[in-house]
């Protein structure tokens, strides 16, 4: 049997408390949301709600619920809306990145064309330019096409690829067996029915995994759409949680509200990481995010 | 002996190969073309100009790059975003470091891992609302714990002195299992027989870690500080949501800098300018530091 030596003691009990810190502050995120508006002052110490109530989910959610707030204080932002935004913003980004990248990705793997290598090259090197270089310009021109305040404007910068996509799938295309390609040409499929029929449903699984990473990358992008979504018609989740704090005022705000939102918002991610766990992990690893 | 017609064929199977290619490509190209590259140049060019997008841009040729050098405001920014860096890096690459060997030593299960980067899966912006609730001064837990042991109440993001240091703490509440997770992958493509055989000869946990895991770890360590150091550099969503620049400008980071001038007082040349100026420092440093990391050279041969 195996004894555990106090080195090997110390080193679980470092383990223990890095878990614990990175759950602390989302459990007393869900411990503020289960507590009722006026004992969120009381029982600042706590790591349990003293009252335990429903009714901040309720009410964030627009349903009717037993708390009422005064008018000063009640949420002007209106987050099934938010979420519903969120939902489209995400799928459209990630359905749009994903075919478009692995089109790029295939090319760049499996056909041979002048100017290549040199147009793969520059993809890459374009993950070298921060975000700010492009945010400016980039803000201009959806501004000047009179798309500030749409989901095209939202996603008009990564729906057609991303760097990180096209690297990402060109990896798995390089590596798969080209026989049945050349099979299903010498048939009269064509280029694109190869590439739909055959070489894509060969890489379901790297591309579940690009698709999962892509989806909780959209679910929390923040300043793209801080600069052209601010309407409410078109604003994300994670715009509206930060014009929630700014507009009920640093003061006073509605704390159990917000945390009640926070909470709604992270459901998808960690039910996803509870599912998906191994594969995000993995692919994180080895490839880092971005 | 090759067939006149054979060699024809092919030479219009290259061309549809060429036309398909391009066709797949240009989707992805002209996303490359119109939102990379373009802006990229773009950036450029108004960095050159006075706009305030009211009025046609007036070409004024270097001199937002002269005022920056005067700019006291900027300076401070860059500063501040230094002092960022500084508290953040070094902890947040410490601790990913030791988060990663004790869980290659003592817990291998895939359930760690993914509990340690679920900070890293949620936003910057939940991220800092739900510090600034854990931080907060009446209802904070971080301040009942102080107020119970005696130390007693802080500012923390509401205080000058300590904001910088809280929203430093924040990113690497964020990041440190990412960190982690990298090393740990890292770690996995050390041949286990090395440690046998230190272990054989007698060499402790320390000498191991001095002598094996960091010089063959080095390449890993390159791609990590690179990296965290480009993030780190454009540090921005936690200070928009948590303390806006503030309190006193404590916080007022470079992206901070630019993102005021640009859509606050919309001095878009002036904001292009530092833009560019980041752009610049940013592959300076990263060529530095690949130089002085040797990150393409592993020890491992």
């Amino acid at each position: 049997m195996k004894t555990i030596t106090p080195q090997a003691a110390l080193g679980y009990l470092v383990l223990a408390v890095f878990v614990f810190l990175s759950l602390l502050p989302l459990w007393m995120a869900l411990k503020i949301a289960l507590t009722h508006p006026s004992d969120v002052y009381t029982s600042a110490a706590s790591l349990t709600p003293e009252t335990f109530t429903l009714g901040n989910f309720l009410r964030v959610m627009g349903l009717p619920s037993d708390i009422e707030l005064t008018a000063s204080r009640a949420s002007p932002i209106d987050f099934m809306l938010a979420l519903r935004n969120s939902v489209i913003y995400t799928a459209l980004t990630v359905s749009g990145q994903i075919f478009f990248s692995a089109l790029a990705a295939y090319a760049f793997a499996r056909m041979s064309f002048p100017g290549r290598d040199l147009l793969f090259f520059a993809f890459l090197a374009a993950t070298m330019i921060p975000s700010m270089v492009l945010f400016i310009p980039n803000f201009i021109l959806v501004k000047q096409l009179g798309l500030l305040n749409t989901f095209t404007g939202l996603v008009a910068p990564t729906i057609l690829m991303t760097p990180f996509a096209v690297f990402f799938l060109r990896q798995f295309f390089l590596s798969s067996p080209k026989e049945l390609d050349e099979a299903a040409r010498l048939e009269g499929a064509s280029q694109f029915q190869i590439f739909w029929r055959i070489a894509l449903p060969i890489q379901k699984g790297p591309i579940a995994t690009l698709g999962i990473l892509l989806a909780i990358q959209s679910w929390n992008e923040f300043f793209w759409p801080f600069l052209v979504g601010r309407d409410a018609s078109v604003r994300v989740m994670a715009v509206a949680l930060s014009d929630f704090m700014s507009q009920t005022g640093r003061g006073n705000p509605d704390w159990s509200g917000l945390m009640a939102a926070i909470v709604l918002s992270i459901i998808p991610v960690i039910t996803l990481l509870v599912v998906f766990g191994r594969q995000i992990v993995e692919s994180l690893q080895t490839s880092g995010m971005k | 002996m090759m067939k006149a017609g054979s060699n024809v064929s092919r030479a219009r199977r290259r061309r549809k190969e060429t036309l398909t290619g391009l066709l797949f490509v240009a989707p992805a190209l002209v996303g490359f073309l119109v939102f990379y590259l373009l802006p990229t140049l773009r950036a450029i060019q108004i960095s050159l100009t006075d706009w305030n997008l009211m009025r046609a841009p007036k070409f004024v040729g270097f001199a937002n790059y002269t005022k920056l050098l005067g700019d006291e405001n900027f300076w401070h920014s860059a500063w501040v975003t230094f002092a960022y860096v500084l508290y953040n890096i070094p902890i947040q690459t410490a601790l990913g470091l030791l988060l990663a060997v004790l869980s290659d030593r003592l817990a291998r299960a895939v359930s760690l891992r993914a509990v340690i980067i679920a900070p890293y899966l949620i936003s910057n912006v939940v991220a800092a609302l739900v510090w600034l609730m854990m931080l907060d001064p009446i209802l904070g837990l971080v301040n009942g714990f102080l107020e119970i042991v005696g130390i007693g109440r802080q500012g923390f993001l509401a205080s000058p002195d300590q904001a910088m240091v809280s929203v430093a703490a924040i990113s690497t509440w964020r990041h440190t299992g990412l960190t982690a997770l990298l090393f740990y992958a890292g770690l996995q493509a050390i041949p286990r027989h090395l440690y046998e055989a230190a272990r054989l000869e007698g060499a402790g946990e320390w000498t191991m870690f001095h002598r094996i895991t960091l010089p063959l770890l080095r390449p890993v360590l390159a791609f990590v500080l690179v990296t965290s150091l480009i993030g780190s550099f454009q540090v921005f969503d936690v200070i928009a949501v948590a303390t806006a620049g503030g309190p006193s400008n404590s916080t007022r980071v470079i992206l901070w800098y630019i993102y005021e001038n640009a859509f606050k007082f919309n001095k878009m040349g002036y904001a292009s300018a530092i833009s560019v100026v980041l752009f610049v420092t940013l592959i300076l440093v990263t060529l530095l530091q690949m130089r002085l990391l040797k990150a393409d050279q592993s020890d491992l041969t």
